[in-house]
């Protein structure tokens, strides 16, 4: 479970999040949504501790991860397109996670496999094509087995069988009580795996609920259409 | 025929009280000890192998020639007693003529051969070792003061304050000396007209050889080298006048010549090899001719302290002359401004040497070479040589 | 931890053609001089001028690159259980060092070959382009550190290269001609020591007797230097010039959003 409260962030002037607050609970599927530039990219990066916000606090699981290196152990992170250095090996990113955290237990060799990885295990990365660097990021994030996983645009990139693995991996994930956050903007996947909405515009929480409360008040039977309507309605409430 | 024991009654000193003109006396092995041996008669000293003058540094000069025609050889004289009032020296000669000093050795002198107001003189062959003390605590290996016709040649002197010493000479001829590890100069003009110096090698000395106000001096052929350090240099050249150097190499000099006030010099087919400064003209220097000289390798080619010029350089090989000689008559086609911009910049303000060899000043002096604003315009060399000259006059 | 992402960083580093070609480019300089030179000072002055100009400006350019270029594996290891520090120490060694490594082989082995390596000349050499490589990548990992945009940063490395390489050289020229009539030789010391590859050339320069050449200036030069006080001076002023950016890249790393 991960619990975020009164987050803000300013980037020099740009108020990027604005008093955030919700709970990202496990066993669950959580769809962190909004429009481009909205703040959904910097909330997850928080959670993660790329990005340091200026007050408020995040808890993973009861840890503050907050400047706290030790959270980070139950965290998985894939982030949107991602380049790595261009003379390792996929082999040696992957060697280079197990020797940072050593002890813990590993399914490398089986993502690889499902995957399809093994043929590229030991390119350098810069011959590597885009879909399969995202695939090793999959990797790279989802290797140990994490309690909790934030997925930024996971599914970008990658072609339609793996799209489909990533989302078995997810939903398997979710049955053994992960927490688990996905930034996207394929309401198609969405509307698959999230069990719950956190929509974020321009650095506020607009609307933070299950997809079947989302419905309801909508009172419509497409995301799409339902998350308009927030959107509608959200515009009505600031003005 | 005398032969002069260290002990009994044929003492040197007895026998010189003795010994008529057109004698000898055989100074016989061993240590005569004593100073102030006084030869009144035109003698022949004639050393023995082992025979030693020693004067444990105690009394005053050891050997006085108050007589002409005298003539020492082959003698070991040592342990000149260090005076700061009286020029003692192993071997004064005052007022006299026809004095030959051959093949002896002298270690420790003060000063060791010494002549005043004599003419006609010869020291050949002698090998003077001093103490090396410094400058103002050591006498000259050398020294001629007020002398006409004197040679000097084929000595080995080192450990001196000057190596050569001559005040006030006229007609003195210096050749084929080693002069090295002395304090001050390896041969020293003041005040001396019409004297030339061949074939020496001065080196390791506080400076190789400085000629000072003196005129019509000719410095053939000589080795100057290795004169290294902060106020170091080859050959200095102050208030002189036509000197004609010819032949000569300067290698690894600080300094090689360093000119003030020399003028109407001709100098040629001289050698200047990583030198830090190759000539070094400042103040006065005026109607020198510098042809057909090599310059290889040296930090800084020509230095001068001013805009104007007046000195003609000609057919000179620069090594670092970057120009070409389409023509082919061995001569490049671009005359070569030998003075940089950064070497002006170092004798105006001496502490700007601290950037010796940085990037900015490259720049700097690239930057001058295209468009010249301060370098002398007329210091030029017309006429480079694309190759060393090999042709001897 | 920060051994293993140091493994890591190296063994990209080392796979780089661009190591390669500064390993190379040395060794081919060192080779050329000692073959075609006469004399050692030519040599050491030859090889100095380059080793003066190009160690500081290939590791700001190649150090600003590279934090640059390797941001999502900065990132990759920010979202890992390590700490910040870890990861700056290992980026900023991970390129400082094989760099250095390849000048001292690069300068090295040809001057083992033909004899000269453990003169004085090369030995101040080697250790002033040691000292060179460290001050120059903190340099630039502080610039690309705290610069975003990667155009900005490279001119601001560039500029801070030509700053240290040419312009600095340039004031210390008004000054003196400025101040002409005064007695500047401290002074002189001062600024020179302030400057890590004016320091680094004087440093090699009093190694062979071309302090003579520099007069009355290049004796207070070698006097200075030759005391205990002089040595750690200069020390520290490389010591400085490594630790202050090193500290400033590291602060703005750990406080850095990505």
């Amino acid at each position: 479970m991960i619990t975020v409260n009164a987050l803000h962030k300013t980037f020099r002037t740009h108020q990027v999040l604005k008093d955030v607050t919700t709970t990202i609970p496990s066993s669950c599927i959580t769809a962190i949504i909004g429009p481009n530039g909205s703040g959904k990219t910097t909330l997850m990066k928080c959670i993660i501790g790329l990005v340091r916000p200026d007050t408020g606090t995040i808890d993973v699981d009861g840890m503050t991860a907050l400047d706290n290196p030790e959270c980070r152990t139950m965290i998985g992170y894939m982030s949107q397109v991602a380049r790595y250095p261009d003379n390792l090996t996929p082999q040696d990113l992957v060697a280079m996670i197990r020797g940072i955290r050593k002890g813990q237990r590993d399914t490398a060799d089986e993502l690889i496999a499902e995957f399809e990885l093994e043929g590229h295990m030991r390119k350098p990365m810069r011959v590597l094509s885009g879909g399969t660097r995202q695939k090793v990021g999959a990797v790279l994030a989802l290797m140990f087995t994490p309690s909790t996983v934030l997925l930024d645009e996971p599914t970008a990139g990658l072609d339609p069988l793996s799209t489909e693995r990533l989302k078995e991996r997810i939903l398997a994930m979710r049955s053994q009580g992960a927490t688990i956050a996905i930034s996207s903007h394929v309401l198609s996947d969405i509307q698959e795996l999230a069990d719950r909405i956190v929509y974020v515009q321009e650095g506020i929480v607009a609307y933070d609920g299950t997809v079947q409360e989302l419905y309801m008040q909508s009172g419509e039977t497409s995301l799409g259409k339902a998350v308009t309507s927030i959107i509608r309605r959200s515009g009505a409430l600031r003005s | 025929m005398h032969r002069a024991y260290p002990g009994g009654e044929n003492t040197l000193r007895h026998l010189l009280s003795v010994a008529a003109n057109g004698d000898t006396i055989r100074v016989m092995p061993g240590v005569h000890r004593g100073h102030t041996f006084d030869i009144r008669t035109s003698i022949t000293l004639l050393g023995q192998p082992g025979a030693v003058i020693d004067a444990a540094s105690t009394g005053s000069s050891i050997l006085l020639v108050n007589a002409d025609d005298v003539a020492i050889r082959n003698l070991t004289i040592r342990n000149v007693a260090v005076s700061y009032v009286d020029d003692n020296a192993a071997i004064k000669v005052i007022q006299r003529q026809r004095v030959a000093i051959t093949n002896c050795r002298i270690e420790n002198g003060f000063f060791a051969i010494y002549l005043s107001k004599s003419s006609n003189c010869r020291v050949t062959g002698n090998t003077i070792i001093g103490t090396e003390r410094d400058e103002s605590n050591s006498g000259n290996g050398i020294h001629a003061w007020t002398c006409r016709d004197i040679l000097v040649s084929d000595n080995s002197v080192s450990g001196h304050r000057d190596g050569i010493y001559f005040e006030f000479m006229r007609h003195g001829t210096v050749m084929r000396n080693h002069s090295w590890r002395n304090a001050r100069y390896g041969l020293h003009f003041m005040f001396s007209d019409s004297c030339s110096y061949k074939t020496n090698t001065f080196e390791y000395n506080g400076a190789g050889v400085a000629v000072m106000y003196s005129k019509w001096i000719e410095m053939f052929d000589n080795n100057f080298q290795h004169n290294w350090g902060p106020t170091s240099y080859g050959l200095l050249l102050k208030d002189i006048t036509d000197g004609h150097l010819r032949g000569n190499r300067f290698v690894h000099n600080s300094v090689a010549i360093h000119g003030e006030q020399a003028s109407r010099i001709l100098m040629h087919n001289n050698t200047f090899v990583r030198n830090g400064y190759g000539l070094r003209i400042l103040g006065g220097c005026e109607l020198n001719t510098i042809t057909n000289n090599a310059f290889d390798g040296n930090t800084f080619d020509v230095t001068t302290g001013t805009r104007e010029s007046n000195n003609l350089f000609r057919e000179n090989y620069w090594s670092a002359y970057d120009g070409y000689d389409l023509d082919r008559d061995g001569y490049g086609d671009v005359p070569y401004h030998p003075v940089r911009l950064y070497a002006l910049l170092v004798e105006q303000m001496p502490s700007a040497v601290i950037l010796m060899h940085t990037a900015f000043i490259t720049i700097l002096d690239l930057t001058e070479r295209i468009i010249p604003t301060m370098t002398p315009e007329t210091l030029v060399d017309s006429k480079p040589l694309m190759r060393p000259s090999t042709m001897q006059p | 931890m920060m051994t293993i992402l140091l493994r890591y960083v190296v063994r990209d580093v080392l796979r780089s053609k661009w190591l390669a070609l500064y390993l190379t480019f040395f060794a081919a300089v060192t080779e050329g001089l000692l073959y075609f030179t006469a004399g050692e000072a030519k040599t050491v002055i030859g090889l100095m001028n380059v080793v003066l100009l190009l160690i500081p400006l290939a590791a700001v350019v190649f150090g600003t690159l590279h934090v640059h270029h390797n941001r999502d594996f900065v990132e990759l290891m920010l979202t890992q259980p390590v700490s910040r520090p870890s990861i700056f120490g290992a980026l900023y060694l991970g390129v400082a060092l094989p760099f250095m490594a390849a000048f001292v082989i690069g300068v090295g082995v040809p001057s083992i070959l033909h004899g000269v390596a453990f003169t004085a000349p090369f030995q101040a050499l080697i250790g002033t382009g040691c000292a060179l490589t460290m001050v120059f990548f903190a340099i630039a990992y502080f610039v690309g550190v705290a610069i975003q945009d990667k155009a900005t940063a490279m001119g601001a490395a560039f500029l801070l290269w030509l700053l240290f390489g040419v312009v600095y050289d340039g004031v210390i020229l008004g000054v003196t001609v400025a101040f002409a009539d005064y007695p500047l030789e401290m002074a002189t010391i001062g600024m020179i020591v302030g400057n890590p590859i004016d320091l680094a050339r004087i440093i090699v320069m009093l190694t062979f007797d071309y302090a003579a050449l520099m007069g009355y200036t290049g004796a207070v030069f070698q006097q200075f230097f030759g005391t205990t006080t002089g040595i750690m001076v200069s020390t520290l002023s490389l010591a400085l010039w490594t630790l202050i950016p090193v500290y400033a890249g590291y602060r703005t790393f750990c406080r850095k959003d990505w």
